[in-house]
Parts: C-alpha cells; sequence; structure tokens
C-alpha cells in the first residue's frame, strides 16, 4: 500500500485515495472544434511510460481534493505531489536512503 | 524436431535422458528477417508458429528482452473461456478455445488444456440479468454456456458456500464446460519449439532499443542492445510494455499499464474441481495439477511497471474465498505475484494493423489475454502475412476508439441500478 | 522409548510431559518441544513422503526452512491444517499429529513405486507424454495426476477460528532476534525511538538459542531491557513475511497455535500492517545441505538442526554420527554432540585446509578427513551409512551411522531485502547473493548480509539500529564475508537422485536435463524442473540449483541470474490476511432508516451495491410475482409506499451551479424555474449514458441533485472531478446528502389525499403544485423537500425529510394511507410500474454502450448548447444511423408469455450459428395492470422497426414477438394527475 502525500493533508496511506489517471491533459476549450483524430488522442491516447509519470489522485476519503503527483512507474516511489494547477515540476527519481 | 511421446521418455530412459536436443536453439540475431516479432511471450510466439506452419513465412525472428514466456505467460491464472457477450468477442476466444482443444497434439508438447469448467457467480438480481443475457446470446453464437440454480452450482463445485446468509449470497451461476485451464509454461515452450522446429530465430535477452522507419514512414527494422535487425514488417506483441515498444515508432497507445496480481497455496490434494469466477465480490479461483489453489486477484488502481501490489489488494480477494469457501481459511498463501496488463478504454484488444505501414499490434489484453493465445496468435499471423486482418480481428483495431465503436465486454456488465 | 533424550541442557522443562499422537500412536514430549524434537527424540525418524517419488523424509532442519518434515495438525474436525512444518509446531498436551501424502501408511506407502520408475519420471516428463488419445487427458491421465499430487488433505469444514488484523506505526522495525536483531532494537531503543522487534520463533534469540553456554546472559538482559521499554513492542512468533511499497511490512503473529486449550477470547492469529520510517533487518542465514546420492535418507539431516536440537531441545539426532562439511560451523556440532556423549564417528570436510576448528576436533578425540566429498549414503527408511571419497579419486568408503549431519555453508536470508526491490550482488567469497543497494529506507544486519559471528552480529546489528534511529544515512561496515562453503553437486558423486528440492524431489540429474533441453536462465530451470516451488520457498535449495545449472551452463551464478524474491517468506493463513473482513463485516451493509419497519413487515431485501432494498413485500403464501401483481394494482388502484431512500442525492450550490449543471448534464438548466424539476441524463465523455435522475431546484443557486442508487459516489466524484480541475474558476459547491435524506414515494390516484393531511405551508394541489414541481414544506411536522415526480406515471410525490426523521415519516405516511388501502411496495414492482410507462432504468435498459437516443431519451438533450459532457463524441459518425440499437417495447402473441430477461432479438430464428443478433430483451415482467406480458428492449434500429416482428430465439424454439414503442400503460400521460 502506498503512502501518499497529500499536498492538503500530508501523508496518508493509499486507500483514503482514489486514482485519476494521466495528470495534465486539459479538456478541450472547444471539443466540437476538433477533429475525431484529436479527440479520441485527447480521450484515450496515454503516455502510460516506463519511469516518471505525471498522475492525478482525488484524496476521496480525505480532504476530497484532486491533486496531482509525479511517480516512477518502475519502483512506485513519488517524487513530488503537488496541487492541481500547478505545472509538473521537473524532478527526476529520488534516490533512496 | 525430437519427437515427445511416452515412447521416446521411455527409450530415451535406458540412455539416462543423455540424448535430449534442446527444445529450442539459442541463435544470434540475424541481420534481416522478413518479419521481426517483438515479445517472445505465449501471443508472440504463437504468432511465429502459425506465420511458418499456415502461411509459409519462416525466416522470423522472435525478440524478447528477457526470458521467453517470462512475461504474463508466466503469470496468469491460466483461465480459459470464450463466453463473452459480444459477436465479435465470442467470435474470438472461441477461435481459441478451439485451437486449445487440439494444441497439445498440434504442437507435440502438452500444454494441459483441462476443460473442467468455468464457474461464474451471480450475487445480485442485477448479475442474474446480465449472465442470462451472456447464456442466451453465447447459445446463439454456438458459444456453451448454461444457467446454473444455486444447487446446481453446488453440485458442480461441492466446496461453495450457498448459504443465504453471505454478504452476497449466491444467487445462481452461469457455466461454460468447455472452459478450463491449462498449462500456462508449456504454452509457450510448445509455441517456441514447434517454430523454431520451422526455423524462427527465438533471440532472448535482446532489447530492442528503437524502430527504424524510412523518410516515407514504413518501418525498416529495429536497434536493439545486440545490433541492428532489419525488417520490412515489425509485429509488436509486448503486452504490458506495448506503449513503451510503439513509442518507439512515434505511436501513442490507448492503453495503460496496471500490476495485476495472483497467489497460489499450498499443494494439497484434490479439493477443487473446476474454475469459479465472481466478478461481484473479486474471487478467482481453480485448483493446479499440482494441488495449488491458484486464485487470481485484482489489479492496483494506478498505472505501474513494478509488477508487485499491495497487500490490501491481495487481501480483498482472499476476503471472498473464505467467505464463498470457509473450509480453505486455514489454507495459506504460498506464493504472491505480480503481472503487468496492458488495458485498452474499452478493455478489449487491439489486434491491427497501424498507422505505420508495416506495423502491426497485438496488446490490450487486460487481465483476460491468457485463453486467447493460440486464437490470438493465429488471427495475428493472417494480418501480418496478408496485410490485412483475419474475419475475427477485423473489428479490434485501433481506430473504433476514435470512431466510437467499442467493443466493451465490462461496460456492458454495467453498474447496478 | 526416550533414549535420545538428554539427561540435562536445553531449553526444554523435562519435569513437564506432554502427551501427543503421531499417526495415532502415542508418545511424550516435554514442555519446550517442538513437534519435530519430540519426535526425534523418541527415535521418530521417518516423518513425512516427498512430492513425487514418495521416498521416505525425516527432518532436514529446525526451523521454518524445513523441506521434509509436513504434517497435518488436527485439533478437531473442523480446526485441521495441512502441511504444517514439524519443525515449527511447539509441542502441546494431546496435540494430534499426521503424516501426509502416503497409502495406506508412512511406512508402506504404494506411492514409492515412483521411485522405482523415476526414470521415466524426469523433470518435465508430463510436457512430453499424456497427449494421445487426445481425450484422455481430461479423463484419465489428469486426475491421475492430480490425486497423485498435491500434499496434505485441504480441511473441508468451515474454520471457525477467528483471525483480526491491526495496523501500527512505529520508527524502527528490526526482523529477527537473533544477536543482530536484538543489539539494533537496544539500540534503537537507547535512542529514544518506537521500536516493533519481531522473531518467526517462540523464543527471542535466534542463533543464542542454539548455543549451548554463550551469551545467554546477554540474552536474557537484552530481552529484559526491551521488555521494560514502554516504546518498544516486542512480537514474539511474528513472521515478517512481506515488505511492501513504502516501508510497509506485513506480520503474521500466532496467537493460539501454541496452547493446548485456546482461550476463546483470543483469535488464532493476528496481521499486522506496519508503516515504519526505517527498517533493520537482521533475518540471519540458512544452512545449505549438501548435493550427493541419497541425501534425503532420515537421519541425514544439517548440521545446524542437529546442534539446535541438542543444545535447544535436549536431543541426539543419533548415536553414531558423521560429518559432512564444507564449513568450519559443522565441527561446533561435532564437538557438542562428542560432549553429550554421542560417537561422532568423522567429520568429512570438503576442504583441503580447514581451519583451527579441526585441530579443536581432533583434540576432542574426533577423526577429521579433510579433502574429502560425501559421495552417497544408504539405507532405506533410516540412513545407516555414508559413502565418502577423497575429492582427488579413489573408492568411497562405507562409514556406518545412524545420524549424518551436513553443511554446504550458510546462506544470508535475503528475502526481505529482495521483496522491498533492494538491489543484490553475488559475492563469490559467500557463495551468496548479499544486499547491496537499498530501495527503501532499510538496512541489513548480521548474517543477512554475510556478517558471520556472534560479536559482530552484535556489533553490526547495533551499528544498524542507532542508525535507524537516527534516520540520517548509513554506510554499513565493511563486511568480510566468509563461510562460503560448497555449492551444487559434491566432487565425485553422480547426479542421480543427489537431491536439491528435496519437497519436491528436484536432483541434481533433473537440473542437467533442464538445462540440456535449453532451458538456460535460473527462470526457466525453476518452472521445468519445480525447483525451489515447494512450501519452503526453496531456501534450502535456492543456492544448490544455482550451483549445478553454473556446472551445466559452465557459466557464472550471476550469469545465470537469480529468481526473484516474492511474499510471502513464510506461508500464511488465508483467515489471517482475511482478518476481520467476515460475515456481515465482510462489506459494509448499508440500510435506510426506513429498512428496519421493511424488516418487521416481511419484506425481502435485495442486494444493490452495498444497499439492501426492500424487494417485495408478501403477504402470508404469497411469492415473488403474487406479491408484486398486488402491489401493483394497488397503486394503480389506489396508492403505494416506497422507500426511495437509497437514491444518490447531490446538493449543488453556488452562484455557477446552472452552469455547472450546463455543462455536466446533457439537459439545459438555466431556463429552469425556482421550484421546478427536471429528468436529467449524465453522459460520460464517450457519449454514453452514464446516469440518470431528477433534479430539482430549491433557489436560483441551488439544485437538489439525485443519481441512481449504484451510481451516486461515481457521479460525485465525476462532478467533483470536472469541477475541481477543469473549470475550477466557477463558484459551485458539491455535497453528498444520500444519507441526509430519507426519500419516500408515495404513488397513486390517492397519493394526493394520503398526503394532504401531512402537509403544511405548501398548497400541494393541482394548480399549485403541478407535475414536476418542488418545493420546501414541512411534512408530518419535519421540514422537508417535497416533489411532485413520477416513476409510476401514477400522481405522485416524493418526499425527503432528514434522515433520522424517515421512519417516523413513513409510518405517518402508512398511517394517513390506511383508509385508502395504501401498499408498502418494493424495488421489483417500482421495476414493473416504470416499465409500463417506458421509463429506462440505467444499467439494465442500458449498458454503457447506449447513447441518450439510443435509449428513447434523445429529447432531453439540448443541442443548442455548445457543449456539455459526451456531447462531442456524440457528433461522430457511428453514434447515429441504423446501426444503433434502440430502445422499443415487445409483446409477445401469448399474454402469459413472459420473455427472459437477456434474451436476444433475430430476424430468422432457423439460421445458422453464429446468429446475427439485433439486440437483447432489457427489461420484462407480467404486467398485472394490463393482463399481459411486457418488455423492454434494446434492438438495432429498433424505431423504424415498430410493428414488425423479430424472434426470440430459446432452448425449446424462438418466440415471436411484435415490436412496439416503448410504452404500454397511459400513453396519453392523462394519470399523471390523477
Amino acid at each position: 500500500m502506498l503512502l501518499i502525500a497529500c499536498p492538503y493533508c500530508g501523508e496518508r496511506p493509499e486507500i483514503e485515495f482514489a486514482y485519476g489517471g494521466e495528470a495534465h491533459i486539459a479538456r478541450p476549450a472547444d471539443p466540437s472544434a476538433m477533429s475525431d483524430e484529436e479527440w479520441a488522442a485527447f480521450l484515450y491516447a496515454r503516455t502510460n511510460p516506463k519511469g516518471t509519470h505525471a498522475e492525478r489522485w482525488r484524496h476521496t476519503n480525505g480532504c476530497g481534493r484532486f491533486f496531482n503527483a509525479v511517480r516512477d512507474t518502475v519502483t512506485d516511489f513519488f517524487v513530488a505531489t503537488y496541487k492541481t494547477g500547478e505545472p509538473r515540476p521537473d524532478l527526476t527519481p529520488r534516490s533512496v536512503v | 524436431m525430437q519427437n515427445f511421446s511416452a515412447l521416446s521418455l521411455l527409450r530415451r530412459a535406458f540412455g539416462g535422458h543423455e540424448s535430449w536436443q534442446p527444445q529450442w536453439r539459442t541463435p544470434e540475431p540475424k541481420p534481416e528477417y522478413d518479419v521481426v516479432i517483438i515479445g517472445a511471450g505465449g501471443h508472440g510466439l504463437g504468432t511465429a508458429y502459425y506465420l511458418a506452419k499456415e502461411h509459409g513465412i519462416t525466416n522470423v525472428a522472435v525478440i524478447e528482452r528477457g526470458w521467453l514466456g517470462g512475461g504474463n505467460t508466466g503469470r496468469n491464472t491460466t483461465i480459459i473461456r470464450s463466453n463473452y457477450l459480444f459477436s465479435e468477442s465470442a467470435a474470438l476466444y472461441d477461435h481459441s478455445v478451439k485451437l486449445w482443444e487440439t494444441l497439445s497434439q498440434e504442437l507435440n508438447y502438452n500444454v494441459m488444456y483441462s476443460p473442467r469448467g468455468v464457474m461464474m457467480l451471480a450475487h445480485t438480481i442485477h448479475d442474474i440479468q446480465v449472465f442470462k443475457r451472456h447464456v442466451h446470446a453465447n447459445r446463439a453464437n454456438g458459444v456453451d454456456n448454461e444457467w446454473l440454480t444455486p444447487e446446481q452450482a453446488k453440485d458442480f463445485c461441492p466446496p461453495l458456500n450457498i448459504s443465504a446468509k453471505l454478504r452476497y449470497p449466491v444467487l445462481g451461476a452461469s457455466l461454460q464446460r468447455r472452459g478450463g485451464t491449462a498449462r500456462h509454461d508449456a504454452v509457450a515452450w510448445g509455441f517456441a519449439r514447434a517454430a523454431d522446429a520451422m526455423g524462427v530465430d527465438i533471440i532472448q535477452n535482446c532489447p530492442v532499443t528503437a524502430i527504424r522507419r524510412s523518410a516515407t514512414g514504413e518501418v525498416e527494422g529495429v536497434e536493439t542492445e545486440r545490433g541492428t535487425i532489419r525488417a520490412k514488417k515489425i509485429a509488436v506483441v509486448a503486452a504490458g510494455h506495448t506503449s513503451v515498444v510503439m513509442n518507439m515508432a512515434g505511436v501513442r497507445m490507448p492503453l495503460e499499464s496496471f500490476p495485476l496480481q495472483a497467489l497460489v497455496s499450498e499443494p494439497v490434494k484434490p479439493a477443487f474441481p473446476c474454475v469459479v469466477m465472481s466478478n461481484t465480490v473479486h474471487a478467482y479461483i481453480s485448483q493446479s495439477d499440482k494441488g495449488e489453489l491458484v486464485i487470481g486477484a485484482g489489479t492496483d488502481a494506478y498505472v505501474s511497471y513494478s509488477q508487485r501490489g499491495g497487500l490490501h489488494v491481495a487481501q480483498h480477494t482472499l476476503d471472498a474465498i473464505c467467505e464463498l469457501f470457509p473450509m480453505f481459511r486455514r489454507m495459506r498463501m504460498l506464493r504472491n505475484w505480480g503481472g503487468i496488463v496492458d488495458t485498452t478504454p474499452d478493455r478489449s484488444p487491439i489486434i491491427a494493423k497501424t498507422p505505420v505501414p508495416g506495423l502491426y499490434v497485438n496488446c490490450g489484453w487486460g487481465t483476460g489475454g491468457f485463453k486467447a493465445t493460440p486464437g490470438s496468435a493465429n488471427i495475428f499471423a493472417h494480418t501480418i502475412a496478408r496485410d490485412e486482418p483475419h474475419r475475427i480481428n477485423a473489428p479490434f483495431t485501433i481506430e473504433r476508439f476514435r470512431d466510437g465503436v467499442m467493443i466493451d465486454e465490462a461496460a456492458a456488465a454495467a453498474v447496478a441500478h | 522409548m526416550s533414549s535420545l533424550r538428554t539427561a540435562s541442557g536445553g531449553r526444554i522443562d523435562r519435569t513437564k510431559t506432554l502427551r501427543f499422537y503421531f499417526d495415532g500412536r502415542s508418545h511424550t514430549g516435554v514442555q519446550g518441544d517442538t513437534l519435530a524434537s519430540a519426535l526425534l527424540a523418541n527415535g521418530e525418524y521417518l516423518l513425512g513422503r516427498s512430492f513425487k517419488y514418495h521416498r521416505p523424509r525425516g527432518v532436514v532442519a529446525a526451523g521454518s526452512d524445513e523441506p521434509n518434515a509436513i504434517v497435518n495438525l488436527t485439533r478437531d474436525a473442523a480446526r485441521s491444517t495441512p502441511n504444517v512444518r514439524a519443525t515449527t509446531i511447539e509441542l502441546y498436551e494431546g496435540l494430534h499429529a499426521e503424516s501426509q501424502n502416503r497409502f495406506p501408511s508412512l511406512q508402506v506407502d504404494i506411492g514409492a513405486i515412483n521411485d522405482l520408475l523415476s526414470p521415466l519420471l524426469p523433470a518435465g516428463f508430463y510436457y512430453k507424454t499424456f497427449k494421445w488419445p487426445a481425450s484422455w487427458w481430461q479423463r484419465v491421465y489428469e486426475p491421475l495426476i492430480r490425486a497423485a499430487a498435491g500434499l496434505g488433505r485441504a480441511p473441508t469444514l468451515p474454520d471457525p477460528d477467528r483471525y483480526v488484523g491491526r495496523w501500527a506505526h512505529a520508527d524502527v522495525l528490526v526482523v529477527g532476534a537473533g544477536p543482530a536483531g536484538l543489539s539494533a532494537a537496544l539500540a534503537a531503543a537507547d535512542a529514544g525511538v518506537r521500536v516493533v522487534l519481531a522473531d518467526e520463533q517462540s523464543e527471542f534469540g535466534g542463533s543464542l538459542l542454539s548455543e549451548p553456554t554463550e551469551m545467554q546472559t546477554w540474552l536474557a538482559e537484552a530481552i529484559a531491557t526491551l521488555a521494560a521499554n514502554p516504546r518498544v513492542t516486542l512480537l514474539p512468533r511474528t513472521t515478517a513475511f512481506g515488505y511492501f511499497a513504502h516501508n510497509m511490512a506485513g506480520l503474521a503473529e500466532r496467537v493460539t497455535d501454541h496452547l493446548a486449550n485456546p482461550p476463546p477470547h483470543l483469535p488464532r492469529e493476528r496481521l499486522w500492517q506496519i508503516r515504519v520510517k526505517q527498517v533493520v533487518l537482521a533475518t540471519g542465514a540458512l544452512e545449505r545441505p549438501l548435493v550427493f546420492p541419497n541425501n534425503d535418507r532420515p537421519g541425514i539431516m544439517l548440521a545446524g538442526a542437529a546442534r539446535t536440537y541438542l543444545n535447544r531441545y535436549g536431543v541426539l539426532p543419533g548415536k553414531r554420527i558423521v560429518v559432512a562439511t564444507a564449513t568450519d560451523s559443522a565441527y561446533r556440532a561435532a564437538l557438542d554432540l562428542r560432549a553429550a556423549g554421542a560417537d561422532v564417528a568423522v567429520i568429512a570436510d570438503l576442504r583441503e585446509a580447514p581451519g583451527e576448528i579441526a585441530d579443536e576436533a581432533r583434540a576432542a578425540g574426533i577423526a577429521v578427513r579433510t579433502a574429502t566429498s560425501v559421495v552417497g549414503a544408504g539405507g532405506l527408511q533410516h540412513v545407516a551409512w555414508a559413502a565418502l571419497a577423497p575429492v582427488a579419486g579413489g573408492a568411497p568408503e562405507a562409514v556406518p551411522c545412524d545420524a549424518l549431519l551436513m553443511s554446504g555453508g550458510w546462506t544470508p536470508a535475503v528475502h526481505l531485502f529482495s521483496q522491498s526491490r533492494g538491489k543484490l550482488r553475488f559475492d563469490a567469497d559467500a557463495s551468496a547473493y548479499l544486499p547491496d543497494v537499498s530501495a527503501e529506507h532499510e538496512r541489513s544486519a548480521g548474517a543477512c548480509r554475510g556478517v558471520f559471528g556472534l560479536a559482530e552480529a552484535q556489533g553490526d546489528g547495533a551499528a544498524a539500529g542507532a542508525s535507524a534511529a537516527s534516520g540520517k544515512p548509513y554506510t554499513p561496515s565493511a563486511a568480510t564475508p566468509n563461510g562460503g562453503g560448497w555449492l551444487g553437486l559434491m566432487p565425485n558423486a553422480p547426479a542421480k537422485k543427489a537431491f536439491i528440492d528435496f519437497q519436491n524431489d528436484v536432483t541434481a540429474k533433473d537440473i542437467k536435463l533442464a538445462v540440456r533441453e535449453g532451458m538456460r536462465s535460473i527462470e526457466h530451470i525453476k518452472r521445468y524442473t519445480t525447483t525451489g516451488m515447494a512450501t519452503d520457498q526453496g531456501k534450502t535449495s535456492n543456492m544448490n540449483t544455482l550451483g549445478v545449472a553454473s556446472g551445466a551452463l559452465d557459466a557464472t551464478i550471476p550469469q545465470i541470474g537469480h529468481t526473484t524474491f516474492r511474499m510471502p517468506y513464510t506461508p500464511v493463513t488465508f483467515g489471517g490476511l482475511a482478518g476481520f473482513s467476515r460475515g456481515d463485516l465482510f462489506e459494509p451493509i448499508r440500510m435506510t432508516p426506513i429498512h428496519p419497519w421493511a424488516a418487521e413487515a416481511g419484506a425481502v431485501f435485495e442486494d444493490v451495491g452495498q444497499w439492501k432494498r426492500a424487494h417485495y413485500f408478501p403477504k402470508r403464501g404469497e411469492d415473488l410475482h403474487a406479491a408484486v401483481a398486488r402491489e401493483c394494482l394497488a397503486v394503480r388502484a389506489s396508492v403505494g409506499m416506497f422507500d426511495a431512500s437509497t437514491l444518490g442525492k447531490i446538493e449543488v450550490v453556488g452562484p455557477d451551479a446552472a452552469e455547472f449543471l450546463n455543462r455536466m448534464y446533457v439537459n439545459a438548466w438555466t431556463k429552469l424555474g425556482v421550484g421546478r424539476c427536471r429528468y436529467g441524463i449524465l453522459c460520460r465523455e464517450d457519449g454514453f449514458v452514464r446516469d440518470d435522475g431528477v433534479v430539482g431546484r430549491i433557489a436560483q443557486d441551488r439544485f437538489h441533485v439525485t443519481t441512481t442508487t449504484g451510481g451516486a459516489a461515481g457521479v460525485l466524484n465525476m462532478m467533483e472531478d470536472y469541477l475541481q480541475t477543469e473549470w475550477p474558476e466557477l463558484d459551485v459547491w458539491l455535497t453528498s446528502t444520500t444519507e441526509q435524506w430519507a426519500v419516500i414515494a408515495i404513488q397513486g390516484p390517492k397519493a394526493r389525499a394520503v398526503i394532504a393531511p401531512l402537509v403544511e405551508g405548501l398548497d400541494i394541489s393541482r394548480e399549485k403544485f403541478p407535475h414536476m414541481a418542488v418545493a420546501e414544506c414541512t411534512f408530518a411536522g419535519v421540514p422537508a423537500r417535497l416533489f411532485r415526480v413520477s416513476f409510476s406515471g401514477e400522481l405522485g410525490f416524493e418526499v425527503n425529510v432528514p434522515a433520522d426523521y424517515g421512519r417516523a415519516v413513513w409510518e405517518a405516511i402508512y398511517a394517513a394511507g390506511r383508509p385508502h388501502n395504501i401498499v408498502p411496495y418494493g424495488t421489483e414492482t417500482m421495476h414493473v410500474l416504470r416499465a409500463e410507462k417506458g421509463f429506462i432504468i440505467v444499467g439494465q435498459d442500458t449498458d454503457g454502450t447506449a447513447t441518450p437516443d439510443d435509449a428513447g431519451v434523445g429529447w432531453a438533450v439540448a443541442k443548442s448548447k455548445r457543449d456539455f459532457v459526451g456531447k462531442r463524441s456524440l457528433a461522430r459518425a457511428a453514434m447515429t444511423g441504423p446501426s444503433r440499437k434502440q430502445l422499443v417495447g415487445l409483446l409477445t402473441a401469448d399474454p402469459k408469455t413472459v420473455l427472459e430477461e437477456g434474451a436476444q432479438l433475430v430476424d430468422d430464428p432457423h439460421q445458422a450459428v453464429p446468429m446475427t443478433l439485433l439486440g437483447h430483451v432489457t427489461s420484462s415482467y407480467y404486467s398485472a395492470t394490463l393482463g399481459h406480458s411486457i418488455a423492454l428492449a434494446m434492438l438495432v434500429n429498433g424505431r423504424a422497426r415498430i410493428g414488425q416482428t423479430v424472434h426470440v430465439p430459446m432452448p425449446n424454439g424462438a418466440i415471436a414477438v411484435r415490436v412496439v414503442k416503448p410504452v404500454f400503460y397511459d400513453p396519453e400521460g392523462a394519470r399523471l394527475d390523477g
């Protein structure tokens, strides 16, 4: 069970949170102006990286807030968590110990 | 290829089994192949086998970053069934079941396909509606699937607790008698041995680092840690790593990779005759021929390549096992492991040509790819050889997500009202 | 017969004898024994049969690494536990154990014929055979294999024992209470932090428990010091079995298994899940067997285990002993046994130049042969001689013995370190993998990182413990690993019947065969031979496998790799992992405030998500159909009442509330007046219907949104997602009010008459409170929100009152309705009534693949809106047109024929399979009101087919059905006003 640092509440166990998928995929301002391809890319294309991944979590059983996190998908270690709307921090995975 | 039989075993026993040959070679990669398959899991090895067997294409390399059969092929709970709702899915998975039925003989390798029956439990009225819809659709599609009362379900699986006092009592079940299990490693090894015998090069410990494309876009070959390998056709069958590999060709996939856990108990004498699945309380259980109870746990919530998950996920499935089969509470978990499952938005696979000429992809099997191994490989080989999809995989395109023509088995199971 | 028990010494209490039973025969042991030590003391060498060849097997080890001595433990019929290691069972009065995997008896086992057939049963034989005739696999071969496989028998009765769980936090977790672990715990506790110390054994001490005299005072003092510290939690009999991400550990504590009469208030096991800042692993090392033919005979055991049996349990492994070793440590066992009066015939040391300890042995009168290999053993059910041969070559000599002790060296227990994803490195001097780079905030100390020797382990532990308490980065002292010993097949020994994995019957020959057949990676070798996959998880076999494979492949051990260590370290009880989650605690039960009333009224309940909902209210003698017919007719004729409290409710409040709903729902909301309701449809972004419900505008800036029962949490999460992450500029608050309101629907022509006396402060006349009105009022004396809505087609109201008043208001309505013969009705009647009107149930008539237009509610879509969730997806070509399935009604020719929900629709029922399927029946009932069956269906191009006939193929022939509009009752809507 991961330990997740909610930017509002601090470190809490994973079961308090709901995963929200890849972060920084903004809903287009004018969807009707998009081609089918562009719209499908918004809906479905995902980076799914092996390495650092910016992703959304919601502290569902806590403050209820959505926030973003950067996590290494190989080690599952978090590099950072930050509030929705803030830019993705440019960080490399931390070394441990 | 050395013949495998009781007689050959007996004959070689007199020689102390000294005369067995390697089941596959360990070749160095050649500079060029007609087809390069990336990923030596069951689907990839099977693709190579059918390319050689049914399409005469033997100048094929299967490139694997680790060891063959080491990914999800060797990490799953080996459930085989074809009682899917939609005609597209039923056709795909039933094609596979038909191949399973003769695969041991076809490959001269005992893959231990064991049609002991797959029973899926209904715990709510909504479950009953959904399962009966499956039963009716399956019958019209020629796929065996029948409805059982709780008492019939217990007859078929005596350990099952059908007490009305359960938190979610068993209200009935659907049963596919042709469903069952197989020996997962044997599938990979059997395909590898048979493909190798027809000239396919299986190149293990050879991570792909890049996919080369020409100025006009079509694929030219792959860069690997063991050099460049040219090929005009490249087939990606990399399961959880498909996004990573397809990115090398500049294609972003509608995939996410999640950890999926499974576990086994210590071995015991036969105690569980069939496969039982419950999507409502999340229990998936059978007993292997070795005697271990084989239990599928759920996926963790987040994208990960770590091949492990949280204990709470394994606990959750054991909660359900202990309720449905309360005599197993004293059994013990012996091994737990994780795989990486690549899932599409509609939880159905993609078996298709890609926007890149010469590049083919077979992925998105989620938690259910093992059962499809021979069928998937068979039609994927057809797609590669003919450069057009087989009738069965024609609906399983990447473009269906753009067009909204989903094959959404999970959504069709819907949510409670 | 207790002739192998020493007269004195050990950590047992010879004055407390305990009677126990093995295979029905009565024996006595003493307090402090394990089952294994007690049986050995009684001269019982033969304790089990192996998995494949049914070879006779005895005790090899003294702890959780034991591969052979596996028994079934039975307290009573329901408390039967298979596959328990006799070496870890603490003896108690009246213990019953049975050997396994043998028939008819342990001594005479028919399955032992497999041993004679073993040339036909090499590794992987089952892949090569049993393929012909094909049908025999399932009918003949597989049942035979399954019956032969397995070890013990699974229990057959439900387990009555209790299992509990506990969550904990600490600063430092120390795993292992040997000299290193105790020192670490002491050092950490000295620094004032919270420490948890866990050890799998019944007593703390680890290797010190096997020492005759040395350090016993230190051990007692260390334990006392820790026990007196309130910040220290001591967990004996507790196995740290799993090391999870972010320094979370899983520990299984065995609370009562060692007690003859467990007190009923105690659970059998307690699962600890502990999150800590720092972990110290002091998990020790495991001794390796030597690999030579017949090395599995009862009486052949690890030298360290023999030392434990002598010094801890006061049991001699035999009277004439041969020791075969590749390390110094076995000499300690020989010396201790010699001192205890045993005849140590010879020590055969593989090495040419053993250390000084060889001189000590010789001085004690023990013959030491150097450069000598053990190449075989004799005897059948008990070892009778050891074959010793010079490494340089020459004929082996058979040395008679009744115990053969072996030591191939020590393998550090890096299991937990590896589980944590720490990186291992192979150390050639240690012949072992050692911890290299940590992944977690963790440090290893003592033998588990190759630091052997008591003083060295203590120092290493203390340093690790102090640094863990400080939380500062730690560089462990440079260890000089030793005790490398020997890996793989003994020199000059044949590979046949030279066992590596005892339990799974994997020999050195099998490993060589696997390599010959092309299995080059350790993962392939493991899977092909099953080595290391038995219940001991390869604790004694993994390194010997690598040793043999290394030779066969002519590759170094790092080139072959190592298998991934995965949890659990030792097997963990399913019940322990499930813990409290049992019976009603399996998952929370959600009940409405009206639930008790319904239960008292005899309602039958159904599970909908976590909710219990009243399904129907049978009167005496009624079944579902009779009750539902009565309930339906009553609603249509007079009035009924229904508990709708489970419907999801979300309060949407704020200046931008209407704009927010505009963006979320397909409907238009801006012009909805205060005091009015609208039926809302929520799509997913992919355009398919996600949820529906009535939305009432309570005030300009306040909406009362209802959702389906199952969809409530998901809809709120979706709303929060869009509000927080896509449109944070909107000034809106969302609050779940599902459990704050009790909701009672009153439906039927008499509905107004029933509630009128209860309503205060609101004119509910037809003119002043029309259909789809909402208002706040006082209802039965309680503040309420009253909706004029109908899910039945009749005049209807839904009253929302604070949940605590739900039952009182329900009873008030029931009392007021008695003159009108009001009936309480359940979800089934609700479904029939709405189906008669063609109202959909999201999740039943839609299935996640239906658009609003498919579901017949396209009228709700505000097409003029620039955007809403799902709008862009609905514009895709495939989302419209004749290929779509659409909601229709179906009528059968025979009014009594009720179609089966889920039944399929086809044009030609005689077509060959696979048929072209056009859709399916989504809802189907017998309508007592109409006197015939009705059905709703999703049908391809359905609305264009109205008036046509389609067919429902059933097992007994097809049923022709007429496609009709999906409204069966009161299509004009005349009854809405009563």
